[in-house]
């Protein structure tokens, strides 16, 4: 369960946040929809503790990340939009040392990354140099290594940027996934298409402020069009960003 | 706590497997260094021999007006050769390295008994022709010196009357002491390598993870980010130290093969020394992997980062020039200054003293007080937004 209020954030004179309030429920995925440069980095960010608001409230299962940095970190699993592997390293040694980071014994770290090597059926390349991968195995560890601890919130930025239509499609598997075991999933996007398919609720912000938030179903009756992608620049006022 | 020992292996390890920049940071400097000392003592000594040894040739112009000197220096093993038309222009243009000219005069002065003027042509701004002109000179002196002892002699004075004091050394030095070469370079090159030896990881690890887009995911890990930022540290300056103690096993094994003539005396390196050196630098890592992190992670990006390091360079050059340029006597206020008192303490490290326990303790105490400071001003950096997201 995240809360969100009245989020602020600016960097000398560009105000990035200006004012952001949303919730995520316990069980859904939510996507937090924009275009490019619309805040939602920024908000991640907040949410997970890299940057500290200048204003506003977060609490992320009762905890403020302002003030238990270290408690939220452990129960999060973050894929964040700079997502750079260690090439010197094979891929599972990367999951491992987020393991090991975590404070996890070694035994568990194994265990775990057979798990999560089935699900995201990495056993092609877990015990390959990551030097050289595909963009589609660079995704695949970088969640893994995100998910090595068992985090019960995940967050995840842009996941699908740069991704083919096959390892698209295997991420929002993986995604609703996540959503069936009851894990609460935050999802931040450009793309319609992906948080038509995956979200249980829409936030969609603009220009640093929420400029809508709901169902689908519910956003499209308070525009008053028939697709999402009308919907969406009705409420955002702009076509700015919409073609990825 | 264990966030600390995660990173620091991490780094350790996945520096290891990087082949090229290892060699080049960890190992280039010491097999290189030695290999430039041997080079050049024997280069150096081979040719100090060849122009002490050389047979001397000498062009004299007025030979006709001394013919009992020139026999004399013809004895002596010198080769009298007819002389260019303009001596001063040929030794200007370096075909000849020192001119003998024996004035008109030089007869009737002698007669006289006055002192005959013998000229020495040379430009002794030219190195290499220091050696020949030094050793006309020799044989014109010695010439001098024969022929007044026969006159006084001639006239019934003892000839030791006209040396009313006479010079004797006592040399004090002990046979370390006196290998300068070594004396001077060996400090400077160390302190060269407790940076250059922990330079690549300084930037790979901070730089380097920055351009990656390493860094981020890292830091949403539950570990204090001070932590993380002294793992690096720690793993900089274990290659650091690394490449020293190397540098110095290379140059224990380097020493015998220096040819003894270039510097008049066996060098050696023993154990204690080298216990003794490591001691000492010790801090000066410390304090290096500090300097180059803060710089490193102060850098946008590699590029960047890399072109700060030219200048960390001067840094430890700095002291090792100004005693190069001005040997100074070592004094106890003097082991407060990081990296000079380093230099100081290796140098009395390789000539075979023992070191003052006071001047050990004041100077790594003073430079590891520096090297923590920098580091803790390192430890905080990425607390920084900006230094977090540069791009």
């Amino acid at each position: 369960m995240i809360k969100v209020s009245n989020l602020h954030k600016s960097f000398g004179e560009v105000k990035a946040v200006r004012g952001i309030s949303f919730e995520v429920r316990d069980g859904e995925i939510t996507g937090l929809l924009g275009p490019n440069g619309a805040g939602k980095t920024t908000t991640l960010r907040m949410l997970y503790s890299l940057l500290l608001p200048d204003e506003g409230q977060i609490r992320i299962d009762g905890l403020d990340p302002t003030r238990d940095a270290m408690a939220i970190k452990r129960t999060l699993g973050v894929v964040p939009d700079s997502r750079g592997l260690y090439t010197r390293m094979s891929a599972r040694e990367n999951i491992a040392y987020y393991g090991t980071l975590h404070g996890m014994k070694a035994r568990d770290i194994d265990m775990r990354i057979g798990e999560l090597v089935d699900t995201l059926d990495m056993a092609d390349f877990i015990d390959r140099r990551t030097e050289g991968f595909s963009q589609g195995q660079r995704v695949k560890v970088a969640i893994a290594r995100a998910m090595v601890h068992r985090p019960q919130t995940v967050m995840l930025d842009e996941p699908s940027n740069g991704l083919d239509v096959m390892s698209t499609r295997a991420l929002r598997r993986y995604i609703l996934g996540l959503k069936r075991a009851g894990h609460s999933v935050i999802l931040s996007t450009h793309i319609m298409q992906e948080v038509a398919a995956l979200c249980d609720r829409i936030v969609i912000i603009a220009n640093g402020i929420i400029a809508a938030d709901g169902t689908a179903q519910q956003l499209l009756e308070r525009s008053g069009c028939d697709s999402l992608e009308d919907a969406f620049v009705r409420l955002i006022g702009s076509e700015e960003g919409l073609l990825a | 706590m264990n966030g600390i020992g995660t990173v620091y292996k991490k780094e350790v390890r996945e520096n290891l497997r990087d082949r090229r920049s290892l060699f080049n940071s960890v190992l280039l400097g010491p097999i290189l260094f030695p290999i430039l000392f041997i080079g050049l003592a024997y280069f150096s000594s081979s040719k100090q021999q060849e122009s002490v040894e050389k047979v001397l040739e000498v062009p004299v112009v007025g030979a006709e007006h001394a013919p009992n000197l020139v026999m004399f220096l013809e004895q002596q093993g010198m080769v009298v050769q007819t002389p260019p038309d303009d001596p001063e222009a040929a030794v200007k243009a370096q075909e000849v390295q020192v001119i003998i000219r024996i004035p008109e005069q030089y007869g009737e002065q002698w007669r006289n008994g006055e002192p005959a003027v013998v000229e020495v042509i040379a430009d002794p701004s030219r190195r290499e022709s220091n050696i020949p002109m030094q050793r006309v000179k020799g044989l014109l002196n010695a010439y001098g010196a024969q022929i007044g002892h026969l006159r006084l002699q001639l006239r019934g004075v003892s000839p030791t009357i006209r040396s009313a004091v006479m010079i004797k050394d006592v040399d004090l030095s002990t046979p370390q002491s006196r290998g300068m070469l070594v004396m001077i370079m060996l400090p400077y090159v160390l302190m060269i390598t407790a940076f250059t030896g922990g330079m690549h990881l300084a930037i790979d690890t901070t730089a380097g993870e920055k351009e990656r887009k390493s860094l981020e995911p890292l830091l949403i890990n539950p570990v204090p980010r001070w932590q993380i930022m002294l793992g690096k540290m720690l793993a900089t300056a274990t290659y650091a130290f690394a490449s020293l103690f190397l540098t110095l096993l290379a140059f224990r094994f380097a020493f015998p093969l220096l040819p003894t003539g270039a510097i008049g005396v066996d060098l050696n390196l023993s154990a204690d020394a080298i216990g003794g050196i490591l001691l000492a630098i010790a801090p000066v890592v410390v304090l290096a992997a500090a300097m180059l992190t803060t710089l490193a992670a102060l850098a946008k990006s590699l590029r960047e980062a890399q072109s700060y390091m030219g200048l960390v360079f001067m840094i430890p050059m700095i002291p090792s020039l100004i005693f190069m340029v001005n040997p100074m006597k070592p004094e106890t206020w003097m082991m407060v200054i990081p990296m000079f008192s380093q230099n100081l303490l290796i140098g009395e490290f390789v000539r075979g003293e023992s070191v003052s326990t006071l001047w050990l303790a004041m100077s790594m105490g003073s430079t590891l007080l520096i090297g923590l400071a920098f580091a803790a001003v390192a430890a905080t950096l990425f607390n920084r937004p900006r230094i977090v997201f540069a791009n």
